[in-house]
């Protein structure tokens, strides 16, 4: 067991902190107030072809595995960019996965080159208002028309389909009550946003305002059968083997954001006066911090099993959902105990501690809550009866 | 021309130095290791020349542990050609270097050697003019512009009293500074690159030179802990604290 770096994974992430040095505190702090897409940093990372990280070499891209783009995402995140910096590229990193393991040949040059070159980008619409985490319980409809298709429906928190001009979306294609199982009748597209046909509306949320989330109104939406992704009816099965390396790359991020705020923290623990002492020299701030330590290190380890096991082909689902949940807890407590640790500080923005907070809570959230992981652990990992 | 860019792995500038309990050395257990800030400047300089059409191959060469590989292979990402790697685990002196890069050279024949002005670790600002004084040839330190002009080149270099420009025939050293350039960051189609690129690891012997040290460290100790300033309301204030507290006026 070697739990150093190769070389060029050792390469990939000093890449990335270099690349991140420009887009500092004040950047961030600034997306943040003024809620603009991180132009700059998404092109920045589109021209150090990272995009194509975990991209087969045949469409361009770098043939690398889930370990390099986790430690890819963790070290935008970990620079001060956050989720307001992962999210930007999040999608467009391992997003696409269903295209690159069930697309045709077709498909993958069609479409992949122009995600890693950053012409195309690409959102999620998984999420429905009424299905919530109950994915198979969504109601947005593809109907058989000519050729093609024809969709109608409505997506919620559908990331950056602002400027997004293509969307990965997840629809019915067979009634739930035709089919021998929940999770059978789902097919997975990649298509045109079309913007004559969908109505994106922002939704104003607690943090990371600079990569918006929307609701998605689908009015007629028509689909080239071209653009279906693998077979009629097999969406759900496609879904689900991109989940694990998302969960990793959510995990890292996480991690990476709880280690922003605990530099913050430790940094100025060590400079306030108070009471004519460091305020670090006191155990109730230093222990919290050095327990923050411990929890993001032993995630992060949880985070780099997951992916080491995703990239030799071996099963991942207990240990990237264990990461996940691991990782978003041990970056929350990191992020709170940041803000706690400056004191009224904490809550004043030019500080970040209290961004870092808040974009926190939304790696517990999303894509999947601590409390379906619970559930997956108890009854996949541990045999118990299934709760729900 | 062929452009020959020594590259040394030293602790990262980010890293605070910690001297070892014993005072022996710096503790680098654990520590980040990264190319010497100057270096990626030497690197970025030669990329620049091969760009413009000036330099045919930059041949990047580091002295020291296997790990420094690693510093190589980012010498390889930013656009070097090939590397050399001089591996040895003793800690080597800046005379020591110069002859191995001299030896290098001999080899290699290059119509320039861009080296930092010194390495950030130890700080020597020796290994550039030691190497042109063993070559014999003219060297243009702490450059803040390098031109090729005709079969030369002219390099303004950063003085004390501001700046100088001297005008050298090649083949030539070059130390860099600061202000020469802002280094490029790997992009990850170079990085993949990078890894085929020839790399090929020499040792001291190969090349006939002696390394063994000359000098003996004797103790490192922390620099003094500097007390905090005061401000001063008025210039006559200022001047009395000058004089009759600093007496350094
Ligand atoms: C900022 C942001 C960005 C997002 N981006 C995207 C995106 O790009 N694309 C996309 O498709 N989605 C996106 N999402 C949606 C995200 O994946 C969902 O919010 C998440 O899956 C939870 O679904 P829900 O919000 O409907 O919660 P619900 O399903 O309504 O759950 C509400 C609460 O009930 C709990 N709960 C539900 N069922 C159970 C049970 N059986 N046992 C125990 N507890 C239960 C949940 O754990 C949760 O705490 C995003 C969300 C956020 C906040
Ligand atoms: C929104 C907001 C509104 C406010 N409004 C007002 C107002 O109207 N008027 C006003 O006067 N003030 C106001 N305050 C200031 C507030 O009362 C102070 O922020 C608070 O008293 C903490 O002081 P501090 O921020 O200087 O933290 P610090 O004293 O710097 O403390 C920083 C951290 O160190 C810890 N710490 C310090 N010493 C010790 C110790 N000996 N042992 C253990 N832990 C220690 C603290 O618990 C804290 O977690 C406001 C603050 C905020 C955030």
């Amino acid at each position: 067991m070697d739990f150093s770096l190769t070389p060029e994974q050792e390469a990939v992430r000093r890449a990335i902190e270099k690349l991140c040095v420009p887009f500092d505190d004040a950047y961030w702090l600034a997306r943040d107030t003024d809620a603009q897409f991180p132009e700059e940093f998404v092109r920045a990372v589109i021209d150090g072809g990272w995009l194509g990280i975990a991209m087969p070499e045949e469409v361009g891209g770098a043939g690398l595995g889930v370990t390099e783009a986790a430690l890819m995402m963790h070290a935008i995140s970990r620079s001060g960019a956050g989720f307001s910096g992962a999210s930007a590229v999040h999608m467009n990193i391992f997003g696409l996965n269903p295209v690159v393991v069930f697309g045709t040949a077709e498909q993958r040059r069609r479409i992949l080159p122009r995600i890693i070159r950053g012409e195309d980008r690409a959102c999620f619409g998984v999420t429905e208002p009424d299905a919530g985490l109950n994915t198979t319980a969504i109601k947005t409809r593809a109907e058989r028309v000519g050729n093609g298709y024809v969709i109608n429906g409505k997506k919620v928190w559908t990331s950056t389909a602002q400027t997004a001009n293509k969307i990965l979306i997840l629809v019915r294609t067979t009634p739930r009550e035709q089919c021998a199982k929940p999770t059978l009748g789902l097919s997975l597209f990649y298509t045109d946003l079309d913007r004559r046909y969908c109505d994106v509306r922002e939704i104003h949320k607690m943090g990371r305002a600079s990569v918006d989330s929307n609701e998605v109104f689908i009015d007629g939406l028509p689909v080239p059968e071209e653009d279906r992704i693998g077979e009629e009816g097999r969406g759900f099965e496609y879904l689900l083997h991109g989940l694990n390396p998302e969960r990793v790359l959510i995990a890292a991020e996480c991690v990476g954001l709880g280690q922003a705020a605990l530099a913050k923290a430790a940094h100025y623990a060590g400079e306030r006066i108070v009471f004519d002492r460091p305020i670090g020299k006191n155990q109730a701030v230093q222990h919290p911090l050095a327990l923050d330590w411990m929890q993001l290190e032993a995630a992060f380890l949880m985070v780099l099993k997951a992916a080491s096991l995703y990239d030799r082909g071996e099963p991942c689902g207990a240990e990237a959902n264990a990461a996940k949940y691991l990782s978003a807890e041990a970056g929350f407590t990191a992020c709170q105990n940041a803000v706690l640790t400056h004191g009224g500080f904490g809550y004043a923005k030019e500080f970040h501690v209290e961004r870092y907070m808040r974009e926190s809570m939304l790696g517990r959230i999303a894509p999947v809550s601590p409390h379906m992981i619970l559930n997956f652990i108890g009854e996949r990992v541990l045999g118990l009866p299934k709760s729900y | 021309m062929k452009i020959l860019v020594p590259v040394k792995r030293v602790i990262d500038y980010n890293v605070k130095a910690r001297v070892k309990a014993d005072k022996t050395g710096v503790d680098l257990a654990n520590v980040k290791m990264s190319m010497n800030p100057f270096d990626e400047i030497a690197v970025e300089e030669a990329i620049r020349k091969k760009e413009a059409g000036q330099a045919e191959e930059i041949i990047a060469v580091s002295i020291g542990p296997a790990q420094a590989q690693e510093t190589l292979r980012t010498a390889l990402a930013m656009g070097a050609d090939r590397a050399i790697l001089i591996q040895t685990d003793d800690i080597v002196e800046p005379l020591a270097v110069a002859k191995l890069l001299k030896a290098v050279v001999d080899a290699e024949q290059p119509g320039l050697v861009i080296l930092g002005k010194q390495a950030i670790d130890d700080d020597s600002n020796q290994t550039g003019q030691m190497l042109a004084a063993l070559l014999g040839w003219p060297q243009g330190t702490f450059a803040s512009i390098v031109k090729v002009v005709g079969d030369g080149i002219e390099v303004t270099r950063e003085v004390d009293g501001g700046l100088e420009t001297v005008a050298l025939t090649l083949p030539a050293i070059v130390t860099t500074d600061l202000r020469l350039n802002e280094p490029r960051y790997a992009s990850l189609p170079n990085i993949m690159k990078a890894k085929k690129k020839q790399l090929d690891v020499k040792t001291a012997a190969d090349y006939g030179v002696d390394i063994s040290p000359r000098l003996k460290t004797l103790k490192v100790e922390e620099p003094a802990k500097r007390a905090g300033g005061i401000k001063v309301k008025t210039i006559e204030e200022l001047v009395d604290k000058l004089k009759n507290e600093a007496g350094v006026i």
